[in-house]
């Protein structure tokens, strides 16, 4: 771990704090104020739209109300056919799911490069590194083939059973990274003392490990939560839909004539992303700084 | 040493004896090896079922006609024949990528930087700005997002309502060809936050004491930046660019909920990866769609294998 994030962490000197004259500091606050006013402007006047009284939505670029409404939110749960709360559910199933499926299978497969000894590892370990780099566009028709001869579409199966079979390979680079990182010394000492590689994977490394395991489940989750492409193509009946999909829906049904209840369900979208982030803002950024993930 | 070795050699004891030794060293094999494997055993079944068998029966199939009704029927180079010479949504596509490539990645990189180096500098707030601005790329993905900026740029929207407070009467920038692209671009810039994290992370490599040095030798804000800082972020430049790089190839979200699945107006908005999702799940040209995919990859490979090639001249590693 120390090895991984010690470049993100590592505390600057204190003394270039104390030797910057107080206009320019002051210049620099306004400045990045400024910007990020700017950035969070549009997710605020979205908010701000979704409890505005429905004529008032596009008479101006203010964030403040001239009164609160919660009715679009009422209007826009059951908008349509299936309810919102059935997309909820269906999101929150297939989110845990893969965020189980991911932790479980990255981490067998992790611990296996990281730790064990065995004829070919370096061969499997340049094959799961060269698989990262492989866009999900080539394998996407012969799986979609493959889940549609197993009677897979319309169910969650397409979108989670993979998830089991390790099939993110960024997650167990990202895991192996830290796998190595623990002492050796610990593993060695327990096979000394006949540990089978059982024990050692589930009584040393993953509770040592519970920074990275945590990084991964929190990613998950957020991407699954988010994913539109995977659901838009197994995902038919309306019934099976996640929140992605039934926002477009929403979208596509009430065009330009509902935009409280457009605006009220993506907001409600987007607040579990936003609670993660509010909650786990440290991890997320650190697991960026140190592996570079994308998003 | 076990006894068979030892007895005068007879047929029965030679072959037990190999017999003892093959079984033997299957069993050290099989306790050496076993263990791996089997932690391996879900990620290799992945692999070979998910992974490889799916990409080798794609590269099949970007030869045949395939409408999923009947079987793929062989049709030899055809499809790339025709993607190369005779298809206007393809040539369509490929320049709205492109165009979209070379105007989001570098404007998103550049405010990374800048943004970064404003945070590098021990501020008070650090977390909060850092926080704020990286919101952005983590909501960035979602249809919620996308309907947002849909709105935004909407004849009646937010953008125009602001324009028009200062007397400019801003064009309908969504259904309005020659716009609607950019404002594609300007959503992905606006999620700038994850490389400016990145960028962040490599400032704070830079050892301090070469710009202490450089300043008692006179050297002025501009020329620490150009002759130490942007040296020294040569690797972390080079990877995000790589990476925003082969993100924006991949793009598709976005332009699916603006156009609404159509990729217009007048394609203007066609990225290839929904080209790509019209042709198999639209027009269910999978043999087609497969093609298209296999040329993406060609793509995406040539300006990786560019972009490694190349880097040897500009980016500074210390070893």
């Amino acid at each position: 771990m120390t090895e991984m994030t010690a470049s993100v962490t590592a505390a600057r000197p204190p003394s270039d704090i104390t030797k910057r004259s107080l206009p320019a500091s002051l210049i620099i606050h306004a400045l990045l104020i400024a910007a990020s006013l700017l950035m969070v402007y549009p997710l605020l006047w979205m908010v701000s739209a979704s409890v505005r009284p429905e004529t008032e939505i596009f008479s101006s670029t203010s964030l403040i109300p001239s009164s609160i409404d919660f009715s679009s939110y009422a209007r826009g749960w059951v908008g349509l056919d299936v309810s919102f709360g059935r997309f909820f559910w269906n999101s929150l199933v297939i989110s845990l799911l893969v965020v189980a499926g991911n932790v479980i299978a990255c981490s067998l497969t992790a611990f296996a490069f990281a730790r064990l000894r065995f004829a070919g590892r370096n061969f499997w370990f340049a094959i799961m590194l060269g698989t990262l780099m492989i866009p999900y566009h080539v394998t996407l028709i012969p799986q979609y083939v493959l889940f549609l001869n197993l009677g897979w579409v319309n169910t969650i199966l397409p979108l989670v059973v993979p998830k089991f079979l390790a099939s993110d390979a960024f997650f167990i680079f990202l895991m192996v990274q830290f796998f190595r990182g623990i002492p050796r010394e610990l593993d060695e000492a327990a096979m000394m003392d006949g540990c089978s590689a059982w024990r050692i994977y589930w009584k040393i490394m993953l509770p040592l490990s519970l920074p990275v395991l945590a990084t991964a489940a929190i990613f998950s989750f957020i991407w699954t939560w988010d994913d539109f492409f995977g659901p838009l193509i197994y995902l038919n009946d309306m019934n099976t839909y996640t929140i992605q999909l039934g926002l477009r829906t929403f979208v596509d049904s009430t065009s330009a004539s509902d935009w409280g209840g457009l605006f009220a369900m993506s907001t409600l979208t987007l607040v579990p992303v936003f609670f993660f982030f509010l909650f786990f803002q440290r991890l997320l950024i650190e697991g960026i700084a140190t592996t570079g993930m994308k998003r | 040493m076990s006894n068979a070795m030892r007895t005068p050699a007879g047929a029965i004891n030679v072959e037990r004896y190999q017999g003892a030794v093959a079984e033997g060293r299957f069993r050290r094999l099989w306790n050496a090896n076993a263990p791996g494997y089997l932690f391996l055993l879900p990620w290799l079944i992945g692999f070979f079922g998910l992974t490889l068998g799916p990409a080798l029966i794609s590269l099949y199939l970007s030869f045949t006609d395939f409408d999923m009704l009947q079987s793929p029927r062989w049709v030899g180079m055809a499809n790339y024949v025709r993607i190369a010479t005779a298809d206007p949504k393809f040539s369509a596509a490929m320049h709205v990528t492109l165009t979209y490539v070379v105007f989001s990645v570098p404007f998103k990189l550049t405010f990374a930087l800048l943004v970064a180096m404003a945070l590098n500098r021990g501020l008070r707030g650090l977390t909060f700005y850092r926080a704020i601005f990286y919101l952005p790329s983590l909501l960035g993905g979602s249809v919620a997002i996308a309907v947002l900026w849909r709105q935004l740029f909407a004849s009646d929207g937010l953008v125009n309502a602001a324009l028009s407070q200062v007397g400019i009467e801003g064009p309908s920038w969504i259904s309005h060809p020659n716009y609607s692209i950019y404002t594609l671009v300007a959503l992905s810039v606006w999620q700038f936050g994850s490389p400016m994290i990145i960028f962040l992370a490599g400032l704070r490599q830079i050892p301090q004491d070469m710009y202490e040095a450089a300043s008692l030798d006179g050297a002025s804000k501009f020329r620490q930046f150009y002759k130490i800082t942007l040296p020294l972020l040569t690797p972390v430049i080079f990877f995000n660019a790589v990476v925003q790089t082969i993100d924006a190839f991949k793009a598709f979200t976005p332009a699916f909920i603006i156009s609404g699945g159509t990729g217009g107006p007048i394609n203007s908005t066609l990225f290839y990866t929904l080209y790509l999702y019209q042709e198999a799940f639209g027009n269910f040209r999978m043999g087609y769609a497969s093609a298209l995919a296999w040329i993406l990859v060609l793509i995406i490979a040539v300006f990786t294998a560019f972009s490694f090639l190349t880097s040897r001249y500009w980016v500074h590693y210390d070893d």
